[in-house]
């Protein structure tokens, strides 16, 4: 890739660790993202998503271990490499007093590349509103904004922290369509977000963070354990009981109970586990394997005491 | 370099957004004009200022108060303005999206020193119009005068401006900025000579306020616009415009000193 001379990925995480005090929000974090993948960040509040993301983005020192933000170590980051990137802060909450399309010119001044004003204006959907003064924006339409701002400088690499936060459901499938329209142009982006199904539509590939650890990361349908991702048959028996069966061979069940019913299974559904199933699978197997370590360790301390 | 163009820049969009905020109109830009307006009108039945027994001489309350009201305007402009203008944006997200960009540091300096000394020269222009067409004060012809002022006005206002920064680290978050600044800029104004004479404050009071630059540009702008004949009035019985020198220039380098110390496009691994 020409932005990157030595050929590495876009962003390159090792054994990223990052404490205060003595919490440590980040524990040995590694994954790189490579060029023109779209990676989404995933994880339960307080996991280390937005540490994680804060210190790509040269916003937070690491405590330790080694990142490259497009070849750079964040920290060291000038403004040649700023213009590289866009980032989308979470909610900003400023009440400027400027319009749209004025805050929207204003930032482009700042980027040797730009895209054109009006047509960005147009593309995240604030046409109408491109001279109502930011103040008077809803949070939707301010989320908008912060997004048009984030990609006005045509970055390499888009940094969006939980960008749909507020939307409503079309503006949320009309923001999905700018970020694939983004992705077809090249640009690398680094997501995190709380809706999974975001994630399985945008995404390449995926990370879950927990407990400042990465659990799992890979392809959208090869993450968690198999068994997860066992599809369900679920019906209603004759005696009016919910059944359901996990199996690799659903055509074969659905025929089965065709045949013993007589005719049309009652409610009969056959559900694939979405990406929400299996992630809650993974956060909820992490939290139950810290818990018991931390009951052990418990039981061993109380052990040497004893 | 693009740091002096996104400078200029900057500094276009903070004088269009200073003056969309009706708050900072009226407490930061007319508060001294409205001030000069109450104290030429209430004070005038007092008769005019430093006349002979006979009446005759003397100036009017309008010609009094103007110096008072141009070193206000300085210390509103800089110091009011700028430190509760960058703690709100500290604390709405302004500057860390800024952070973020390829916005040089240095450019948004400039948009902030830009954007002080055009609205402070606005807002002298607007008091000197007022008291020289409502109040009829007779302002100075001797050039000399006005390159003091020139200087004394600079000054005055570069410190004012460097303190401003300085001062914003203070406020934790940016609701409690007014509340945390106005007061010290308030009180500063009531020692200094701006609202009450500055001979007629105990002398305690005038060595604390003399610790502080508003009592400096105060009587620098006393020299400049009263009659020469109030110098003896001074406490000191002098202008001292060498020490008004020294004083703001210490407090520009303390300034600058804090400003260094102390400024960050966001408050980093505070969490």
């Amino acid at each position: 890739m020409s932005s990157s001379p030595s050929g590495g990925a876009a962003v390159v995480v090792r054994d990223l660790r990052k404490s205060y005090g003595s919490f440590e929000a980040v524990r040995g974090v590694s994954f790189d993202i490579e060029h023109g993948e779209t990676f989404a960040l995933l994880g339960p509040n307080g996991a280390g998503k937005s540490t994680t993301i804060e210190i790509l983005e040269g916003y937070r020192d690491r405590s330790g271990g080694d990142v490259t933000v497009l070849g750079i170590e964040p920290h060291r980051g000038g403004s040649a490499w700023k213009a590289r990137l866009g980032i989308v802060l979470q909610s900003g909450s400023e009440a400027a007093d400027v319009t749209v399309r004025e805050q929207v010119a204003h930032f482009a001044r700042f980027y040797p590349e730009r895209r054109d004003v009006d047509e960005l204006i147009a593309a995240v959907g604030l046409a109408e509103k491109a001279k109502v003064r930011i103040r008077n924006l809803s949070g939707g339409q301010r989320r908008r904004l912060d997004v048009a701002l984030g990609v006005i400088g045509r970055p390499e690499l888009l940094f969006l922290d939980e960008p749909t936060t507020g939307f409503d459901p079309e503006a949320r499938r009309e923001f999905w369509q700018l970020i694939r329209e983004l992705k077809r142009e090249g640009t690398t982006i680094l997501l995190t977000t709380h809706y999974l199904d975001e994630a399985a539509q945008l995404s390449d590939r995926v990370a879950v963070i927990a407990r400042g650890e990465l659990i799992d990361i890979g392809a959208v349908d090869t993450i968690g354990d198999r068994a997860a991702r066992i599809p369900i048959v679920r019906w209603r028996d004759a005696a009016g009981q919910v059944r359901e069966e996990r199996t690799e061979t659903p055509a074969a069940v659905v025929a089965r109970l065709t045949a013993e019913a007589g005719g049309e299974p009652r409610d009969l559904e056959v559900i694939r586990p979405s990406l929400e199933d299996v992630y809650l699978g993974l956060v909820q197997a992490a939290e139950a394997a810290a818990a018991s370590e931390s009951a052990s360790a418990g039981a061993a301390s109380g052990e040497s005491a004893a | 370099m693009r740091t002096l163009p996104l400078g200029f820049v900057r500094i276009r969009y903070e004088v269009l957004t200073y003056f969309r905020q009706a708050d900072t109109i009226f407490f930061t830009f007319l508060f001294p004009v409205v001030m000069l307006g109450i104290f030429s009108v209430a004070f005038q039945g007092l008769g005019k200022v430093g006349a002979a027994p006979d009446g005759s001489g003397g100036i009017t309350q309008a010609a009094y108060y103007l110096p008072g009201m141009i070193a206000a305007g300085i210390l509103l402009s800089g110091v009011q303005n700028l430190a509760v203008d960058i703690a709100v944006e500290k604390s709405d997200g302004t500057l860390k999206r800024l952070g973020g960009t390829p916005l040089p540091v240095v450019s948004y300096f400039i948009g902030k020193m830009g954007q002080v000394i055009v609205t402070s020269i606005l807002q002298v222009a607007l008091l000197l119009l007022m008291a020289r067409l409502l109040f009829g004060v007779a302002l100075p012809t001797d050039p000399a005068l006005w390159l003091r002022f020139a200087w004394i006005y600079a000054l005055g206002i570069v410190t004012s401006a460097v303190l401003g920064i300085a001062l914003s680290a203070v406020p934790r978050t940016g609701k409690s900025a007014t509340a945390v600044i106005i007061p010290i800029v308030l009180v500063l104004q009531f020692i200094s000579g701006v609202y009450l004479a500055f001979n007629l404050l105990p002398e305690w009071l005038r060595n604390i306020a003399s610790i502080f630059p508003l009592k400096w540009i105060a009587q620098g702008m006393r020299s400049v616009f009263l009659p020469a004949g109030f110098e003896s009035q001074e406490p000191s019985g002098s202008w001292q415009l060498g020490w008004m020198a020294v004083v703001l220039l210490i407090w520009l380098v303390a300034g600058l000193v804090a400003c260094r110390l102390t400024f960050r496009w966001i408050r980093k691994d505070g969490a």
